[in-house]
């Protein structure tokens, strides 16, 4: 067996196992809840012991995958990617064919997939088992006191345990999905099937309005990045006339087209042009064959530049809404009104991965201009939602615009040519923005609040909680020491994005471009602010509410196991494993780079632009005053956080009254969601007010009108033809003959010799008025 | 006039009988109409009927118009039917009148009004 077919067939299965356990719980419980017979709550644990089975058998597998993965294709100390990557593509099933349209259900294995496999199963098998401990409550009836039914009561509803599993197993399997397709196509769809399942899971409690608005705002707001992915996706497929990522037997891919072999893999956006012209020239194979001769001179001057720029930028829409970056990042924080274990899946391994995931999949087709649509995002992404984080008392909405900002972060990355930066940050955030969400859900599921003002002290009561998220924070900020190149798993994933923006504000100096370095170095220092004022807000001090802080509690067993693994993780997912020849987390993503991005490259309509190789980034000249700068800055949050919540120097009611506007912006994140019903809403409701009124006050009376008069026509023709001339006909005739009748009767007299006189005359007229006739008719 | 003028120089032939049934019809309807008598009205359908019975036999008869204008016996037997209808009509009639003299004490037809319009 050689991984080319066992890789496929391993990941295949540990794609399909939560499909299986989402049929299951459907078939097993779903459809004799929905027939009235509800499965007893004992049953119903089994649903969580089906779902965890599968979850975790696919995490077995794809381990076993990742190990095969690492036996064939060893990391070499100086494989810098400049063969490109390897990678499996295939098809498991055609599903449909028309014409030029080839739509199959393929996958496209390489380091990156096989590695996210494996994050993503790891940290939904952990939330899987926490959820054991923290959903309990729906394995009995609830009583949902967020919600009151009309008899002023609170609501009390069956528990929905079952529903919850099935609903993990399927996001689960569309994630995996996601990460194994082979082409756009399949990725668009299990984009949906993703976007789906948040929706079920955000809506947990769509009893609450809340939720049922979070919900139905995540997918509104998704539909409408999917728009400009749609759109990105057209400009590729007409184009290129195929969406697959890597090359089969049957075709070529879309990375070897866009970036072929005969040119170093250089971005050559005339094979766009040359595509197109096939449709046009029976002559395409001299199209073509010219087109990339010319490729050579004029490759940048095509009209192919600028849709691939379109392109680029189209799917880049789609990860906006995903990974809710600015402008449609305000989803995310309402997201929060699901279950914190979903809330930790969403923001760690599925939902926002997705986003950056599909940027870091599709980055060969990116031009450096759409890199710095990405970065700008980026940037301003992180910055925004890093100083929002840092007012809201939420526990979970401050973990949440923390989601946004490490996001944000990913994105820049990305953007500023941080290919690897940007995944491995994808990859250890996953790690403690999973721990962070699971500590915190630790904490609420003790004291029943979200706020962090009704917190306090509570290390003293589950201790294990507190710590474990201690390193979660520790790891988000990016503690290290950068004197001995040691530290947690964010420091090595964020100072490696600060040393590439570093590293691109050398190549592209201009003070526009150095925004994208200072942005991110004052949001690291926010971000160490925000973690610290959690924390210590929710761990340290006296107590802030006496009761609740007695209530308090340490979470049970299935909920301080992940919490710890993932703590582990959390610690030492940067490191490289000792006596393995470097084998670290970075070197296996290294192994996907995608052939030919490792270049540094100049924008082809902004000169200035440049974006540099990332290796260049680790040269000592950026390395060290960056990671130092990226030190001092989250030395100086952490300490500004202690100063406020541990020392006391300065009060954190006074700077807030001092800086009252500000931190009424900031607490009402930027005023975005006022912004948003003021633009789209308001004027939605502005202009079907507009429309309305012109059906109340134009269309109505005009038919209103029309009618009316009808109505008169059909009176008048009702007095005159029907009453006239109808009836009035009828009823003449009638008198007539009563009339005549009348008149008649005075003929009969009774007395015979006057009949006999009338029978004689009468006769005597017929005989007359015959013989008459009679004669003038034989004459005639 | 000069019609029945000529009837006087002609041999007797079907014309003479009918001018005879004519002057019958003609006295039975007068007698009809004027007769409020009513045994005279019955006596004035008796000589309407048989002035039809005279032109009917004098019609039929092969004696009086050739054999080749002659209707055979039709005539004859009409005449009989007619006899015969006269005669059951003479009864009913005559019992009509008596239960008119029964119920108003005469037999004068001008009082049997009680159907006028």
């Amino acid at each position: 067996m050689t991984p080319e077919s066992l890789l496929p067939l391993l990941l295949g299965i540990a794609w399909l196992l939560p499909l299986a356990s989402f049929a299951m719980l459907w078939i097993g419980f779903s459809l004799p809840f929905l027939a009235g017979k509800r499965p007893g709550y004992g049953v119903q644990k089994g649903a969580a012991y089906i779902a965890i089975g599968a979850i975790g058998s696919s995490f077995v597998l794809s381990l076993i995958s990742l190990i095969i993965w690492l036996a064939y294709h060893p990391i070499a100390a100086d494989a810098h990617g400049h063969a490109g990557s390897i990678a499996y593509s295939g098809d498991f099933y055609s599903w449909i064919s028309i014409g030029d349209l080839h739509l199959t259900i393929g996958y496209y294995i390489d380091a990156l997939t096989v590695a996210m496999f494996t994050v993503v199963t790891l940290i939904s098998t952990c939330v899987h088992v926490y959820s054991m401990g923290y959903m309990h409550e729906e394995l009995h009836d609830v009583t949902d006191h967020e919600v009151a039914t009309h008899g002023g009561e609170f609501l009390h509803r069956a528990g929905r345990y079952h529903r919850f599993y099935q609903y993990l197993s399927l996001f689960s399997f569309s994630m995996l999905g996601l990460l194994i397709a082979g082409s756009l196509g399949m990725v668009f769809m299990f984009w949906e099937l993703v976007g789906i399942c948040s929706y079920f899971l955000i809506g947990f409690y769509f009893e609450r309005r809340s939720a049922s608005n979070a919900a139905n705002k995540a997918f509104i707001v998704n539909r409408v990045g999917d728009f400009g992915m749609l759109i990105g996706l057209m400009a590729l497929w007409s184009s290129l006339g195929t969406l697959q990522f890597g090359d089969t037997p049957a075709e070529q891919g879309m990375f070897s087209k866009l970036r072929p072999a005969a040119h170093h893999h250089e971005l050559a956006p005339a094979a766009m042009v040359g595509e197109s012209a096939t449709h046009e020239s029976p002559a395409h194979e001299m199209a073509n064959e010219s087109a990339h001769a010319d490729s050579e001179e004029s490759s940048e001057g095509q009209p192919g530049y600028l849709l691939l720029f379109v392109g680029g930028v189209g799917i880049f829409c789609g990860c906006v809404g995903k990974s809710a970056q600015f402008p449609l990042h305000t989803w995310l924080p309402d997201a929060m009104e699901g279950p914190t274990p979903v809330s930790a899946l969403v923001h760690s391994a599925t939902m926002v991965a997705a986003g950056v995931y599909l940027v870091g999949r599709c980055y060969p087709i990116f031009v450096p201009e759409a890199l710095l649509v990405i970065a700008t995002v980026g940037a301003i992404t992180l910055f925004l939602a890093a100083t929002v984080a840092i007012t809201a008392y939420d526990i979970k909405r401050v973990l949440a615009f923390s989601t946004i900002s490490q996001l944000g972060y990913m994105m820049l990355a990305l953007g500023l040519g941080g290919w690897l930066a940007g995944l491995f940050h994808l990859v250890t955030h996953a790690f403690f923005k999973s721990l962070l969400f699971l500590c915190s859900g630790s904490v609420i599921h003790a004291v029943h609040t979200n706020d962090m003002r009704q917190m306090g002290g509570l290390r003293h009561k589950m201790p294990w909680t507190a710590y474990t998220m201690l390193v979660g924070c520790l790891a988000i900020i990016g503690a290290g020491f950068p004197m001995w190149g040691w530290g947690l798993s964010g420091y090595f994933s964020k100072d490696s994005i600060i040393e590439q923006a570093w590293s691109f504000s050398i190549a592209s100096p201009s003070p526009t471009y150095s925004l994208l370095l200072w942005l991110p170095l004052i949001s690291a220092a926010i971000t160490a602010c925000y973690m610290f004022r959690l924390w210590y807000m929710t761990f340290t001090g006296e107590p802030a509410n006496i009761e609740k802080y007695e209530h308090a509690h340490e979470s049970p067993r299935s909920m301080v196991a992940p919490l710890v693994l993932l703590a582990t993780l959390a610690v030492v997912a940067g490191w490289s494993i000792p006596f393995t020849g470097g084998l670290s987390l970075p070197a296996v993503l290294e192994q996907a780079r995608p052939a030919g991005t490792l270049e540094t490259t100049s924008g082809h309509w902004l000169t200035g632009l440049t974006i540099p190789d990332e290796h260049m980034s680790h040269a000592p000249e950026i390395k060290e005053p960056a990671g130092w700068a990226a030190f001092g800055c989250a030395l100086g949050g952490l300490l500004l956080a202690t100063m406020t919540y541990v020392w006391r120097w300065l009060r954190a009611e006074e700077v807030q009254d001092s800086f009252a506007p500000i931190h009424r912006l900031l607490s009402n994140g930027w005023w975005f969601d006022q912004i948003y019903d003021w633009m789209f809403v308001k004027t939605a409701l502005l202009k079907s007010k507009f429309f309305a009124g012109i059906d109340r006050y134009v269309i109505d009376p005009l038919a209103n009108g029309i009618a009316r008069t009808l109505t008169v026509l059909a009176k008048l023709l009702d007095r005159v033809v029907d009453r006239g001339a109808v009836d009035g006909s009828l009823n003449g005739l009638a008198s007539q003959t009563w009339n005549l009748g009348n008149s008649l009767h005075r003929l009969q007299t009774g007395r015979l010799r006057q009949y006999v006189l009338f029978l004689v005359l009468g006769t005597l007229g017929l005989f007359v008025a015959a013989s008459l006739c009679w004669k003038y008719a034989l004459a005639g | 006039m000069m019609l029945l003028a000529s009837l006087l120089t002609e041999p007797i032939g079907v014309s003479h009988y009918m001018v005879v049934g004519a002057v019958l019809f003609t006295c039975g309807v007068i007698c009809m109409a004027t007769k409020r008598n009513a045994l005279g009205v019955l006596m004035g359908i008796e000589l309407v009927l048989n002035g039809a019975n005279v032109n009917l036999v004098a019609l039929g008869s092969p004696y009086l118009r050739g054999s080749e204008g002659s209707l055979g016996l039709d005539g004859q037997l009409m005449a009989m039917f007619v006899i015969v209808l006269a005669a059951a009509e003479a009864a009913v009639a005559l019992a009509i009148a008596l239960n008119f003299y029964n119920s108003l004490g005469s037999i004068d037809i001008d009082r049997a009004d009680d159907l006028k319009g």
